[in-house]
């Protein structure tokens, strides 16, 4: 096996008294697909939050690529929200754009001339493979709810992420259009040997697109002190195409 | 049919509309003829055309004493000192109020100052203005400016920090530095929501214009009403705050077009 992408070493979350994540040990190799599940308030978006950056570990660390992660975002690690993932001021083209100016214009984020045209073709060819290369010109509140989704994803590939993190990003569509996006996120992590860790609600969802499902749980409870013990890993599977096959245990489900 | 559920159409409304301020002109129109019938020379109810004959001296006709049409010279005097006024609050707004809102450092520090600042009543500290800044321009446009501009900081700073944490987030996963997130995502968004916050100071704006000078000024639209009055010479007075109240609609106006212009993404999903 080669050397993981992200390492979690005895990873603590603590708000004051409240334990929120205890003693999660854990690393994911380059090009899984990691599907988080697990009770709403177990942790797995603070799990999250941690690989992105917008919060640091109480103890232990969290190493990417074998370096300690600050506790601030990064070109290196791409996120799509459930929403106000875009920009509203921006087209959808402005949108995948905005990212390549950052990187190429520290003073006045935006591009001119060959450069600009240049960024420009690689954010549209971006948009072709979300499929929104016929609405470059559309400002997201024109978009539905999964192209805005379409769009967010291209506007984070378009940086090349380490990691790309998706925190519940069907939750708000349509049972179809999840499935076309299901198509859509598979695909392009296929296409692009992506690495991606999805926090999801729907465990046949994280089945389905999963190579790996990591199910967040408090191991231990103290009726008396419901916050005396945090969450961790309680399931951790790697699924070959059979495990694939058979889909979610039943205690997973009853537990979901 | 209930009540609540009656739409009149866009003909009949602009009708329906525009009847009680016609019943209101009529009333008045009674009421002066009434008057001027009993004492013709009565200056508490003008008849309109009484205002009419006054309104055009005043806006054609050049006074000899200072050289100048009085109505126009009132006009761009004060139309002068009202665009530095909110030019100079606008500026400080867009500073202030995006860098209270997107840095926390810099909320912590100046947030309480700007806070205790809008809580002292402008006209209250006009005597200062008087005494620091002498009885010119500069203490007029200091009033409408220290008048507004702490709202519109507060209106301006609480909006872009309440733009979702995710645009934040985001905006540094694709690699963005603080200077680049308030110049790309936080001043783009808030520059509506400014034009919304001046629209709302302007009526302030004139007051604190108007109070300026009607207390210590030698010419300008509130500087001439509160002459005037001491002639009760209502016949300027009403078309005065005519003249003053068409230039409020006019500027509301500009600015809601100004808006809807440049930001469409803001006003709908036109584009």
């Amino acid at each position: 096996m080669t050397a993981p992408i992200l390492q979690f070493k005895d990873v603590w979350v603590e708000y004051g008294d409240k334990v929120v994540l205890e003693r999660v040990n854990l690393s994911i190799a380059a090009g899984e697909f990691v599907s988080v599940v697990g009770p709403s308030g177990a942790g797995k978006s603070t799990f999250l939050r941690l690989i992105l950056g917008q919060e640091g570990p109480s103890r232990g660390e969290v190493l990417l690529d074998g370096t300690r992660l600050e506790p601030e975002c990064s070109p290196d690690r791409g996120v799509v929200f459930q929403r106000y993932s875009v920009f509203p001021h921006l087209t959808a083209l402005g949108n995948v754009l905005f990212g390549l100016e950052c990187g190429a214009a520290p003073f006045t984020a935006r591009l001119f001339g060959g450069a600009r045209r240049r960024a420009r073709d690689e954010a549209a060819a971006m948009l072709e493979a979300v499929g929104l290369g016929h609405s470059l010109g559309a400002y997201p509140a024109q978009l539905s709810g999964g192209m805005q989704q379409r769009l967010a994803v291209a506007q984070a590939l378009v940086k090349h992420p380490r990691v790309l993190l998706l925190d519940e990003p069907f939750g708000a569509l349509d049972p179809g259009i999840r499935l076309d996006m299901h198509e859509l996120v598979g695909g392009l992590w296929q296409e692009h040997k992506l690495t991606i860790v999805m926090v999801t609600h729907d465990i046949n969802e994280a089945f389905k697109l999963g190579t790996r499902v990591l199910a967040f749980d408090k191991r231990r409870h103290d009726p008396h002190a419901p916050n005396r013990y945090g969450a961790t890993a309680v399931y951790d599977v790697t699924l070959d195409r059979k495990a694939k096959a058979k889909g979610p245990p039943p205690e997973l489900l009853a537990a979901g | 049919m209930r009540l609540v559920n009656i739409r009149p159409a866009r003909g009949p409304r602009i009708l329906i509309g525009a009847v009680p301020i016609a019943i209101v002109l009529v009333i008045y129109a009674i009421f002066s003829a009434a008057r001027a019938d009993a004492n013709p020379n009565d200056k508490v109810l003008p008849t309109f055309l009484a205002m009419a004959q006054a309104a055009w001296r005043l806006f054609t006709q050049v006074d000899p004493r200072t050289g100048e049409i009085t109505a126009l010279a009132d006009t761009t005097a004060s139309l002068w000192r009202l665009g530095v006024g909110i030019g100079i609050a606008t500026l400080s707004t867009l500073l202030l109020g995006i860098a209270l809102g997107v840095v926390p450092l810099i909320r912590s520090a100046l947030g309480p100052l700007v806070t205790v600042i809008a809580v002292i009543p402008p006209i209250a500290v006009l005597p200062i203005l008087f005494i620091a800044l002498g009885l010119g321009e500069a203490s007029k446009i200091a009033l409408i400016a220290l008048g507004i501009a702490p709202y519109m900081i507060r209106d301006l700073a609480g909006f872009v920090a309440g733009l979702p944490a995710e645009q934040f987030l985001k905006a540094q996963t694709l690699g963005a530095s603080t200077w680049q997130l308030t110049l790309r995502v936080a001043l783009p968004q808030a520059l509506p929501r400014l034009i919304d916050s001046l629209r709302l100071s302007m009526g302030p704006a004139w007051v604190f214009l108007i109070s300026a000078e009607a207390i210590a000024s030698d010419v300008g639209l509130g500087y001439r009403i509160f002459l005037v009055r001491r002639y009760l010479s209502m016949d300027i007075i009403l078309p005065y705050v005519a003249w003053i109240s068409l230039l409020a609609i006019l500027t509301d106006w500009a600015l809601q077009l100004l808006s809807r212009k440049a930001f469409p993404w803001a006003h709908g999903a036109a584009r």
